[in-house]
């Protein structure tokens, strides 16, 4: 199976980036773009666990080192094989 | 007094810190690798600036998880003095012992300038030298240098007197919340910051304000200080 983290600034945190894709893609007449944030996704094969162990097993990760919980959030997605 | 300069792969101001530090008579400074298990005997450990690990996955993320951190955290407990300079500001928060993070500044460029930076805080171990109110000048040089934390935290950093060094007004170069440009942890044994002081020691670098930093928490020349 497939663990799918994905990495977002929180909220309230601003977001340079996104920030300057917006512009440029309002720039460009997406005239709708309200508002862009970039996150990043992580893919992480893993072998001989439930979805409930993966998905603690994840969590684990994310706390250890995957993300800053000051500046960010994130999600879990798990895909079976 | 012997002091550690820690070495990541991917640091890259570990040699300008070792001959900042150097010129001091009666200082003993060693390069120590970071994946050594002891830090005992040293007075002073350096993070220098860098970019650790390549940055990877977050500026300082692999560093502040790397082997060396277990004894820099055990120093830390017992008091060692400790300071993180650019990347090694972002290790520091990654691990836990300073609060807050280090984002993308708000420009999104990487800056190098030498902004005139206002010491707020001289009662510190690295900025007793300092005049407090005085407009230093030195180096910055990065790319994710915008101080960020919660409301709570900031709140505690402004009454506990742990921010030492702000961009001196109007001068922001990165968009750090309250200016900030150099905090303290609680007990005051751990600074770090965005400025390069080991860029700043001799006029021919443009400016020695980096100087004081190093003679405030080596203790050097104690007489001439109490006598100013």
């Amino acid at each position: 199976m497939k663990g799918i983290i994905t990495v977002v600034l929180k909220q309230d945190i601003l977001d340079p980036q996104g920030r300057a894709v917006m512009s440029s893609l309002q720039g460009l007449g997406f005239g709708e773009v309200q508002d862009v944030r970039i996150g990043k996704s992580i893919e992480i094969e893993l072998d001989g666990l439930s979805v409930d162990e993966a998905d603690s097993r994840l969590r684990r990760m994310c706390e250890s080192i995957l993300v800053n919980p000051v500046i960010e959030d994130y999600q879990i997605e798990i895909v079976e094989d | 007094m012997r002091c550690a300069v820690i070495v990541f792969p991917g640091s890259n101001c570990d040699s300008d810190l070792y001959k900042a530090i150097n010129e001091f008579d009666g200082v003993e400074v060693e390069y120590v690798w970071y994946t050594t298990k002891t830090l005992d005997g040293f007075e002073l450990i350096l993070l220098p600036g860098g970019f650790a690990y390549g940055d990877y996955l977050r500026a300082g993320a692999l560093a502040a998880r790397a082997p060396v951190l277990k004894a820099l955290t055990q120093a830390v407990d017992q008091g060692v003095r400790v300071i993180g300079i650019c990347n090694g500001f972002q290790v520091l928060t990654e691990c836990g012992l300073l609060p807050g993070a280090l984002q993308r500044n708000s420009g999104l460029h990487f800056i190098c300038d030498t902004p005139p930076i206002e010491v707020v805080q001289v009662q510190s171990v690295f900025s007793s030298r300092y005049q407090l109110g005085e407009l230093i000048r030195l180096p910055i040089a990065h790319g994710e240098g915008n101080y960020t934390c919660d409301e709570l935290t900031l709140r505690h950093l402004q009454a506990e007197n742990r921010i030492v060094f702000r961009y001196a007004s109007g001068n922001n170069p990165n968009g750090s919340l309250d200016n900030i440009a150099g905090i303290l942890n609680p007990r005051g044994n751990v600074l770090g910051m965005m400025p390069h002081p080991e860029r700043a020691m001799a006029d021919w670098m443009g400016t020695s304000d980096g100087r004081r930093l190093f003679e405030s928490v080596l203790n050097l020349y104690p007489e001439t200080a109490d006598a100013a």
